[in-house]
């Protein structure tokens, strides 16, 4: 029996949904989004991002603005990083946790101003962010304003982002650090730019309004096409950030995760002032150790150790694979899983097991590639 | 999308050469392309008996990975060993250098089943 009043549930589109189906692209529905999965193939768009440029639509994403004097300081009551010593026109990677240090999502905190931040969330968790914030928020000074659906973003990544922006922008780009962001125009439109990404280049984050996105979609994509750059979907988007080592929530992160787990403890700033949420349950992980360590595998052979597959040390199971991939880079596969301490050493053979075979694994520091300049 | 003519299929997107007494198999160029980038084909040891409509391998893409299923009952006489250090050939060529496997059928009528091109067409056409 279907309910005949409930119709499917709603699946937004980005400004770009045309101009993606213009270009060929395989659309695919995402964590509530239809978005671009791969425009020509995986391989050849994650080689553009490594080799050239990349243009990513990520307007998907959530943006969720807190503002007002005490900002900064809800704001660190609110997140385990600590905003409020983000100088203006910087950024910081962070986690919104639960009351028992499990991970809501991860973001990136950009300062806006002294009394202004923009938090950006994973389009599936945008929704929830934002109800916990606001719920974090109440009786502080901060007001949160959920521009979402009122925000375009455009990415462009790798080597030759700066040549693609450089002309298009006011923005001292020279002078904008890895994860720094300033106020501008990119094409004529008002922006937000940041140096930050998820691929493991140099790359930079163009924000807009809404109703300019295609506009400074257009723009860049003449200068990205000018350097055989490539519009890139969300499958090298994976296996750009998997390389890079990069968590990706639902993966690696989850509610029942903490970010010690998943090697992120940096993220968590226990030295600072005052109350946070998910405090005193991470101080008991930081002290006594995570029970399970999140590991880089490099796997034997071509089968792909994809998410779910068990690992195995010896005849004991010791975890599961969060994430896999064939990585384009190295030219084989590579995965992410998570397993027990006493196995986490780099050098250990594990054994991933991939349709009942039993493949052997041996673990690798993160991240599998670093670019080298 | 045309499809070969001269080539026998599944609505598992996997295509059949007759000749002789055996069959070439494949899959499709619409399978290989939703697949998009093949790196790895997983095939079985020649001399295998086939039970028709069960898995015999597997083709992984970057994205995903799926089963081949045996299109006609009957023994491995071969398998295209070039896959294993060249899966991509399977996205290039899905027709040629792309084959997977021969089988000695014993009974020929088993092709009846197959469909031609035309109807395998109409269900590419149908998504």
């Amino acid at each position: 029996m279907t309910d005949p009043s409930a119709g499917p549930p709603t699946v937004h589109e980005t400004p770009l949904a045309a101009r993606h189906e213009a270009l060929g692209a395989r659309m695919i529905e995402f964590a509530g989004w239809r978005m671009p999965v791969q425009y020509t193939s995986i391989m050849d768009e994650h080689r553009a991002v490594r080799e050239r440029v990349g243009l990513f639509d990520l307007s998907h994403m959530g943006e969720l603005w807190v503002e007002g004097v005490e900002a900064a300081a809800a704001l660190s009551a609110a997140l385990v990083s600590d905003p409020a010593h983000l100088a203006v026109g910087r950024a910081q990677y962070s986690m919104i946790c639960a009351p028992d240090g499990g991970v809501i999502d991860d973001l990136i905190v950009y300062r806006l101003a002294d009394d202004r931040f923009m938090v950006v969330a994973n389009a599936g968790n945008a929704t929830a962010v934002s109800d916990a914030l606001a719920e974090r928020l109440v009786g502080t000074g901060a007001v949160l304003d959920d521009h979402s659906l009122a925000t375009g973003l455009v990415s462009v990544q790798g080597p030759r982002s700066v040549d693609v922006l450089r002309s298009l922008t006011d923005v001292d780009l020279d002078g904008l650090r890895y994860y720094a962001v300033a106020d501008g125009e990119v094409a004529g439109i008002a922006a937000q730019v940041a140096r930050t990404g998820y691929t493991g280049e140099d790359g930079f984050e163009v924000f807009v309004d809404w109703t300019r996105t295609g506009d400074l979609w257009d723009a860049l994509a003449e200068r990205v096409a000018a350097v055989d750059g490539r519009p890139v979907g969300l499958g090298a988007r994976d296996t750009l950030r998997l390389e890079a080592g990069m968590p990706l929530y639902g993966n690696e992160l989850d509610r029942d995760t903490t970010p010690y787990d998943a090697g992120l403890g940096r993220v968590v700033k226990l030295d600072k002032p005052g109350p946070f949420v998910g405090r005193a349950a991470l101080e008991k992980v930081a002290a006594d150790g995570p029970t399970r360590r999140l590991v880089g595998l490099v796997v034997e052979g071509r089968g792909i150790a994809r998410h779910g597959h068990p690992v195995h040390a010896g005849e004991r199971r010791t975890g599961i694979v969060t994430s896999g991939t064939h990585s384009p880079s190295l030219g084989r596969p590579i995965a992410m899983a998570y397993v027990a301490p006493a196995d986490a050493e780099p050098g250990t053979v594990l054994d991933v097991e991939i349709r009942d075979a039993r493949v052997p694994a041996r673990v690798v520091p993160l991240p599998f590639y670093r670019r080298s300049t | 999308m045309t499809v070969p003519t001269d080539l026998r299929y599944t609505p598992d997107h996997e295509w059949v050469r007759l000749d002789g007494d055996e069959v070439t198999v494949g899959i499709t160029q619409y399978a290989a392309d939703q697949l998009g980038d093949i790196v790895f084909v997983e095939l079985p040891d020649v001399g295998r008996s086939l039970e028709r409509g069960k898995p015999f391998g597997v083709v992984e893409s970057v994205k995903a990975v799926s089963d081949l299923f045996a299109p006609v009952p009957g023994a491995v006489t071969a398998v295209n060993e070039a896959l294993a250090s060249g899966p991509e050939l399977v996205n290039s060529d899905p027709y040629g250098e792309g084959w997977m496997i021969r089988l000695s059928v014993a009974d020929g009528a088993e092709l009846d089943d197959l469909l031609d091109a035309s109807a395998y067409d109409a269900i590419v056409a149908a998504g």
